[in-house]
């Protein structure tokens, strides 16, 4: 059956499409646009002149060892916030999904840290984890461990993961509750009486079938750790100790906005559309292939 | 190959009973079907024995082994579901091997028993194709295959036909039957279709409401139902029941027509009549008032009904009727050895 809506005329289409083209010309082509015209100019501090300099921003990021370190980070920062968040979150659905009583109430509980705004989220696990006043650093401090994320690079690591995961855990816990509770119960029934035990089950039928799901939330995951967290690291680290906590995106904001180097900031942001460009590619083009719809 | 004893299996939710004892031996070889309307316990019944619900009490043998609280992996059935809950992912050869795999038999033996039991079912051109590329009757065959490859002790059917066309049910019905006799594996096969259950069983359950109405061979539930239920739910179309006095061994109807039942009973009694077998006779007792009348080719329904009784009743009269039949009144009688005499109260056989 024919579903398509066919118009007489071309101004009516136009009119319905133009709010939509509007809005992604206003927010993504013209940013994007300037910011690919400024990475191939250097201004001066004042903003009053700007020098023509070709690709030469782009030369001196990718010879830069600071930058490539921080590519280093953003992987080790996005794996690994991609990584806790989405197995904590299946750990919390798969028990979600065999609850029955009070299931209401866990699930409300598990959903609110998403309300949590990520500057907010970021303050909140700060203060935990004060360096003099943190509840956390106090507890470890009973235990004998100095937590000290102000210098120690791998716990300023720790900690903008942990806060990152936070409320990116209710997300991913909707997502795969949902999931789950999607797969047939007979089918899980007819395992079992296949002679299927828990473990066995859940690894041959239920992580199958969850597989488009978990294949979403890998590539929303990723580009939330790219380019949503820059709330809970500059509460928290502000990119530091040193460059420890410095992803790409918290350095776009640190060398335009901190280093006034507008020029370089564009290139970097060009490099990182980019990157996340070839990222999704790969992961729709080669990951996609083992999901079963 | 295996005997089944179910002694007083109940069934609670909570406060709530849904099933109120049920005892039945299974013999060796024997296929059980389990008949009523929806929600009268038939499939919880199932699942207790397929180990997916609890039994609330009550003993369940599987060759005289007490397996109440056993695993449903460690009770040697398989089953067949109604929405046939094929791994949607994996290709028919792995559905049907994978028990096989979960056992780590070795890969020649599965491939064997898989290609053994696709021949049976006609399935070899379609072992390499997944479960969404299949018709609903292949579908259904896979799910059967399944089961055999497994080689069970016990075959457990939830409604196995509902989903198909009527056609291909009846088909697939004789196909059960006949598989079923020739692997000779007790079977429990539930449904609420009274024709499958006539042709499929060796004996029936006929459920309602949570309990057993009657246990019998198809035949003996037509010929003698145990109670109305019963009566009513066997056979088709329905059989007509109408309240009725006893005296001796004439009922007399509420309008006074008296009908001679062949059983002794005084009182309140319920007077059952089999649609077909009632017949012409322009002399019967039983002048019907015709409203409707639904030829079928192999046999005619007539509704209508009774001068002073408001229920309808309806006739079956064999072959074609074009005449005086189709509209108007006609009388017809019923042999007193056809009649069925139920208590009014308690709704049992007299």
């Amino acid at each position: 059956m024919e579903k398509r809506v066919t118009f007489k005329g071309i101004w009516l289409p136009i009119l319905l499409v133009a709010p939509q083209v509007a809005v992604t010309g206003v927010f993504f082509f013209f940013p994007a646009g300037q910011a690919i015209w400024q990475s191939l100019f250097i201004p001066d501090p004042f903003g009053l002149s700007m020098q023509w300099v070709g690709l030469g921003n782009f030369e001196y990021l990718l010879g830069n060892s600071f930058y490539r370190a921080s590519f280093l980070t953003t992987a080790i920062f996005s794996v690994s916030v991609t990584v806790v968040s989405m197995a904590i979150a299946l750990y919390l659905a798969v028990l979600a999904d065999r609850l029955i009583k009070g299931s209401g109430t866990y699930r409300t509980l598990l959903i609110w840290p998403y309300a949590v705004a990520p500057a907010v989220a970021g303050v909140l696990w700060l203060f935990m984890f004060n360096t003099r006043i943190g509840v956390v650093t106090w507890y470890l401090g009973q235990l004998g461990y100095d937590w000290n994320h102000v210098l120690n690079e791998a716990e300023a690591m720790g900690l903008v993961v942990l806060a990152s995961s936070w409320g990116r855990i209710s997300y991913n816990f909707l997502f795969f509750l949902a999931g789950l509770q999607a797969i047939p119960r007979s089918v899980i029934e007819a395992a079992a009486i296949d002679g299927a035990r828990f473990w066995t089950r859940f690894r041959t039928i239920v992580w199958p079938l969850l597989s488009p799901v978990t294949f979403f939330l890998l590539v929303v995951n990723i580009v939330y750790a790219f380019f949503e967290t820059f709330g809970v690291i500059h509460t928290i680290t502000g990119g530091g100790p040193q460059q420890a906590t410095t992803i790409l995106v918290y350095k776009v904001y640190a060398d335009g906005f901190v280093g006034q180097d507008l020029g370089s900031s564009a290139a970097q942001s060009v490099i990182l559309l980019v990157v996340v460009g070839i990222l999704t590619v790969i992961q729709f083009k080669y990951i996609e292939r083992k999901v079963h719809y | 190959m295996a005997t089944v004893t179910l002694t007083g299996i109940h069934k609670s939710y909570g406060k709530t009973e849904v099933i109120h004892g049920i005892d039945i031996d299974i013999a060796d070889g024997e296929l059980i079907v389990i008949v009523g309307p929806s929600g009268c316990g038939k499939s919880t019944l199932l699942r207790m024995v397929a180990g997916l619900e609890t039994i609330t009490s009550g003993d369940l043998l599987i060759d005289g082994a007490r397996l109440n609280d056993a695993e449903p992996m460690d009770r040697n059935i398989a089953m067949v579901f109604q929405n046939y809950a094929l791994y949607p992912h994996m290709s028919v050869a792995d559905n049907m091997g994978y028990a096989l795999k979960i056992a780590r038999r070795p890969k020649g033996e599965i491939a064997e028993r898989v290609q053994a039991a696709a021949k049976m079912l006609q399935l070899e051109p379609y072992l390499a194709r997944k479960p969404r590329e299949l018709s609903g009757g292949q579908r259904q065959r896979v799910a059967m295959g399944r089961a055999i490859v497994r080689d069970p002790a016990v075959f457990l059917f939830d409604e196995p036909l509902s989903n198909l066309d009527a056609k291909l049910r009846v088909q697939m019905r004789l196909e059960i039957k006949a598989l079923q006799r020739k692997l000779g594996v007790t079977s429990l096969y539930v449904t609420h279709d009274q024709v499958e259950a006539m042709t499929l069983a060796d004996r029936m359950i006929v459920m309602n409401a949570g309990v057993a109405e009657q246990i019998g061979t198809p035949l003996d539930v037509y010929e003698r139902p145990a109670t109305v239920f019963a009566a009513q739910f066997i056979g088709s179309p329905a059989m007509n029941v109408l309240p009725a006095r006893a005296e001796g061994r004439v009922a007399r109807l509420a309008n006074g027509i008296g009908i001679e039942t062949g059983t002794d009973a005084s009182g309140d009694v319920l007077v059952g009549m089999r649609p077909e077998h009632m017949e012409r006779d322009p002399d019967g007792p039983i002048a019907l008032d015709i409203r409707m009348a639904e030829p079928l080719g192999a046999n005619t329904l007539l509704h209508g009904s009774l001068a002073g009784i408001a229920q309808e009743i309806v006739v079956s009269l064999p072959g074609v009727h074009r005449e005086d039949v189709m509209a108007g009144s006609a009388r017809f009688r019923i042999a007193p050895e056809a009649c069925h005499l139920f208590d009014a109260g308690t709704g049992r056989r007299l």
